[in-house]
């Protein structure tokens, strides 16, 4: 957590009284100060009976001026994690709490953390409760308003935190308004966003505009979003404190609100059930219910339409082949060629297909041929399109399209060409080797699985190609058979 | 802003807040880039609180209340006589925009009337959602009520842009459905649940985005005869099946203009309580559906104290519990102890052994707590077998509501 880069720079001094350290640290959340005192007060061996820590300008002892920094001290990290979020705290004894805390797990108390019944460790716990609801309402109740003028917008907000929480609450709306240009004010300093984070003296609330052009319409929404009949006032005070009421412009609704809950809820209660004064829209209704597409064209315009659901991609590949056609193919998914024609199997493992589907006595004209997934999902290399594998996720984006397109068809038989589109059709990654040949996708169909064609370009050696095409044409002159 | 689009927001802020749901919790943590807007922080932040103790978390309003549906529960059924308005889809994210940047909102809620088709209506929905994300760079949350009746393939493009998905289930049986919402299909409803979650599910492994934040629902308390019983078991249901987020349970309150198929009276606001209670206990305590049926008569939960109480009262012969020694899953039964409370204890004990001032630091349900367990310094003797603790324990029968 970083601490507020304050004009103040951390006066801690201390002086020997006695065997009393006198420890004086900045106003507000002085962490470097208190680490700096904290390492060279634990080197020394002082221990915390006798320190006198202050947070003020030292007044009836002289405290002495900085010294060296100690070394680093080796905490456990629910220390180092506590120490931030306890520091900001307006209670004076903190620091007092702190060093105690740290004396205890140096000196034989490592775990102490773990004891929260432990009294030191609950009121530290309490603390940094404390300060961790104090950065929540600032982050949820502060109120930005547009400085009004020409040029880039800015916007600054006016807050009261209970402790000293500016530096530690400005990172969240660093992270949340990056984009624009704001500052926040509060009685003991302010925080300014500018593309860079500053921190600069005390504002004051007239610094900050009157109103904001979208107030009144936030005001609007507060006022109607509030339902009548569950008017409970303690719960709303418990979470929103009225100490937060003045500087929140919608809370100005909640009197006229409330006094209006009682009598609303009645009239809601008491008004008889109204007969409608429109006619029913039944052709309206009737229409709705039938809304899923009604032919193969209009889901391909839906398709035509959509945005890709893979990276890359420049149009959808439709699927291709007479509605009613005895067989359909599924392939992977469109690839290059097939991307820049828009038509499906035009590349070299189409024309592939073309040769098997031939051999195999199959008109490729009669038959339906589509993809899994309707996108070219690709990588640039140089000027190069590489075809990427759609990941499982991909697949099931499309699996609603596929599963319409064909029942739309409504083949014999569906043959899976490779994995994916296995996957497409049955929901489960199913290895082709073993898979490979009649099979059940679960529809009105009969199918069957076979390889990929791409598969098949992808072989090595010449041997190795010829039979696996052998068997290609051979798996599908079953399907052939199978479709009769 | 101007006053056309202010009357607009008031219509469809109005029509939108019979909506429990208004939590922006669960969404991974995200933090705005260069020239980018918005962050989440996983916690969700309430930005304010409205007279009826909710927060407004969100933007909560309905792009339409015109409706081609008639769900007798719904002040924005076709039959209704409430005014209408509707968005453009500018103007939802011109409201969104503007309000985030004054620190109102975390993002938005966006519902919608049923208008021209589902298809029509689940896409308008998205094309929000979408022009925020990808033309205005917003990187807060989004949570976008899903349209079961729409394709599925919309709903799987909404679950890139959105944090949270949500369906609305209204009325936990098929029966009342068909009573008071005819238009309504329950299978349809479960099914886009499926999908969503399936979906949600399969994102995390590939570690993509859909839907981040989960999916949740809503079913209507009091609207019809289903007793609290068959509501938890039924939440139950939704929470293994589907893998839902939340359950929101909403008193079914008085809306205007309301159907002659409605009750009367609107049921005590503590019942939709102590719903919530009974949820909660399943999903963080360890107990089962059949845990909260034992703890209720008749199928209703008690309305004077809460259901970990009346299940501990129920028990007794389990009682009292050592918090030196017992093991989480029975501390956890403990009334008055919570998660967090146990937690401590179980960290604490290894060190030393606890009293009960010790345990009083610990939680802040001491009071409740004291008759069911033991400590170092204490045992409750006889207490946690008197007659009366139940009375001596319950919340006085006060109304929360009105009503």
């Amino acid at each position: 957590m970083g601490e507020p880069s304050r004009d103040l720079p951390p006066t801690e001094r201390a002086g020997d009284f006695g065997g009393i350290h006198v420890v004086s640290l900045a106003p507000g959340a002085d962490l470097s100060g208190f680490r700096t005192a904290a390492r060279r007060l634990i080197a020394a061996g002082i221990p915390p009976k006798n320190i006198v820590w202050q947070t003020e300008a030292p007044s009836l002892f002289g405290a002495e001026s900085g010294s060296a920094d100690g070394p680093p001290l080796q905490l456990p990290r629910a220390v180092t994690e506590l120490i931030p979020m306890v520091v900001p705290h307006r209670d004076p004894e903190r620091y007092g709490l702190l060093y105690a805390l740290l004396w205890r797990v140096l000196h034989g108390e490592r775990a102490l953390m773990d004891v929260l019944s432990d009294p030191l460790v609950h009121r530290l716990h309490r603390m940094r409760k404390a300060i961790g609801r104090d950065l929540h309402k600032m982050h949820a109740f502060l109120r930005f308003r547009r400085v009004p003028g020409e040029g880039p917008e800015r916007f600054v907000a006016w807050f009261e935190p209970d402790h000293h929480i500016l530096g530690a609450a400005a990172p969240f709306f660093v992270d949340r308004f990056r984009a624009l240009t704001w500052s926040i004010l509060t009685p003991e300093g302010s925080a300014h966003w500018d593309g860079t984070l500053r921190f600069g003296p005390p504002g004051r609330r007239e610094d900050v505009p009157d109103g904001d052009g979208f107030e009144a319409g936030w005001r609007d929404y507060y006022e109607n979003t509030f339902n009548p009949a569950r008017l409970n006032l303690d719960a709303m005070r418990a979470e929103m404190p009225r100490k937060y009421w003045r500087n929140m412009p919608e809370t100005a609704a909640i009197p006229a609100l409330v006094r209006a809950a009682s009598a609303r809820a009645q009239a809601m209660i008491e008004k008889e059930p109204t007969m409608p004064v429109k006619r029913d829209p039944v052709r309206a209704v009737a229409k709705m219910a039938r809304d899923e597409p009604d032919s193969l064209e209009a889901l391909n315009a839906i398709i035509a339409r959509s945005e890709p659901l893979v990276p890359g991609a420049t149009q959808a590949v439709l699927g291709q082949g007479p509605v009613g056609a005895r067989i359909a193919f599924v392939g992977e998914q469109p690839g290059d060629q097939e991307d820049r024609q828009g038509r499906p199997f035009v590349g070299p493992a189409g024309q592939l297909l073309s040769r098997a589907l031939e051999e195999a006595g199959i008109d490729r004209g009669e038959a339906y041929l589509t993809n899994a997934v309707k996108h070219f999902k690709f990588t640039l290399r140089g000027k190069r399109r590489i075809h990427e594998k759609p990941t499982a996720g991909e697949v099931s984006h499309y699996r609603w399209w596929l599963e319409k397109e064909l029942d739309f068809v409504a083949p014999k038989l569906v043959v899976a060409l490779g994995a994916t589109a296995v996957l497409s059709l049955t929901g489960k990654q199913i290895p082709i080797t073993r898979a490979r040949g009649p099979a059940a996708f679960g529809r009105s169909f009969a199918g069957f699985i076979t390889v990929h064609p791409s598969y098949l370009l992808r072989l090595p050696d010449e041997a190795a190609k010829a039979a696996a095409y052998q068997a290609f044409v051979d798996d599908l002159r079953r399907a052939n058979a199978l479709a009769a | 802003m101007d006053e056309k689009l202010a009357r607009k927001l008031r219509i469809l802020a109005d029509a939108a807040k019979y909506d429990a749901s208004c939590s922006s919790s669960g969404a991974p943590k995200r933090r705005a880039g260069a020239g980018e807007l918005g962050s989440t922080t996983g916690a969700g932040i309430c930005h304010a609180y409205t007279p009826d103790g909710r927060c407004v978390s969100l933007l909560k309003i309905l792009l339409t209340n015109y409706c081609l549906f008639d769900c007798a529960y719904c002040v924005n059924r076709r039959s209704s006589n409430v005014a209408r308005a509707r968005f453009s889809v500018e103007e939802v994210v011109t409201l969104t925009i503007e309000f985030y940047k004054r620190n109102y909102i975390e993002g938005l809620f966006l519902s919608s009337g049923i208008i021209r088709s589902p298809d029509y209506t689940m896409e308008m929905l998205t094309r929000v959602a979408k022009k925020l994300r990808r033309e205005h760079g917003f990187r807060g949350y989004i949570h976008l009520k899903s349209i079961p009746e729409a394709s599925p393939w919309l709903i799987e493009e909404a679950g890139l842009y959105a944090d949270r998905l949500s369906i609305n289930l209204e009325l936990p049986t098929e029966a009342s459905l068909n009573r008071l919402a005819p238009e309504k299909d329950g299978a349809a409803i479960e099914s886009a649940m499926g999908q969503i979650g399936e979906r949600i599910v399969q994102a995390k492994e590939e570690r993509r985005r859909f839907s981040p934040a989960g999916q949740s629902t809503q079913v209507i308390v009091g609207a019809d005869a289903t007793t609290d019983e068959a509501m938890i078991r039924k939440s139950a249901l939704l929470y293994g099946t589907y893998g839902l987020k939340r359950v929101y349970y909403s008193a079914f309150s008085p809306i205007p203009d309301a159907s002659a198929a409605l009750p009367l009276q609107a049921p005590p606001l503590r019942r939709e309580h102590r719903l919530y209670q009974a949820d909660w206990l399943i999903r963080y305590y360890e107990f089962s559906p059949d845990d909260v049926a034992g703890a209720s008569e008749d199928g209703m939960l008690a309305l004077d104290i809460d259901p970990k109480l009346a299940w501990a009262l129920k028990n007794r012969h389990r009682f009292p519990v050592d918090v030196n020694r017992a093991d989480r899953e029975m501390l956890l039964r403990v009334p008055g102890l919570g998660a967090r409370a146990v937690d401590a204890i179980i960290k604490a004990r290894r060190h030393g052994r606890l009293r009960l001032d010790d345990v009083a630091r610990l939680s802040s349900g001491l009071k409740r707590a004291r008759p069911f367990l033991i400590a170092e310094d204490f045992r409750p003797t006889t207490l946690t077998d008197r007659l009366d603790l139940r009375a001596k324990l319950a919340e006085p029968a006060e109304q929360l509501s009105l009503f």
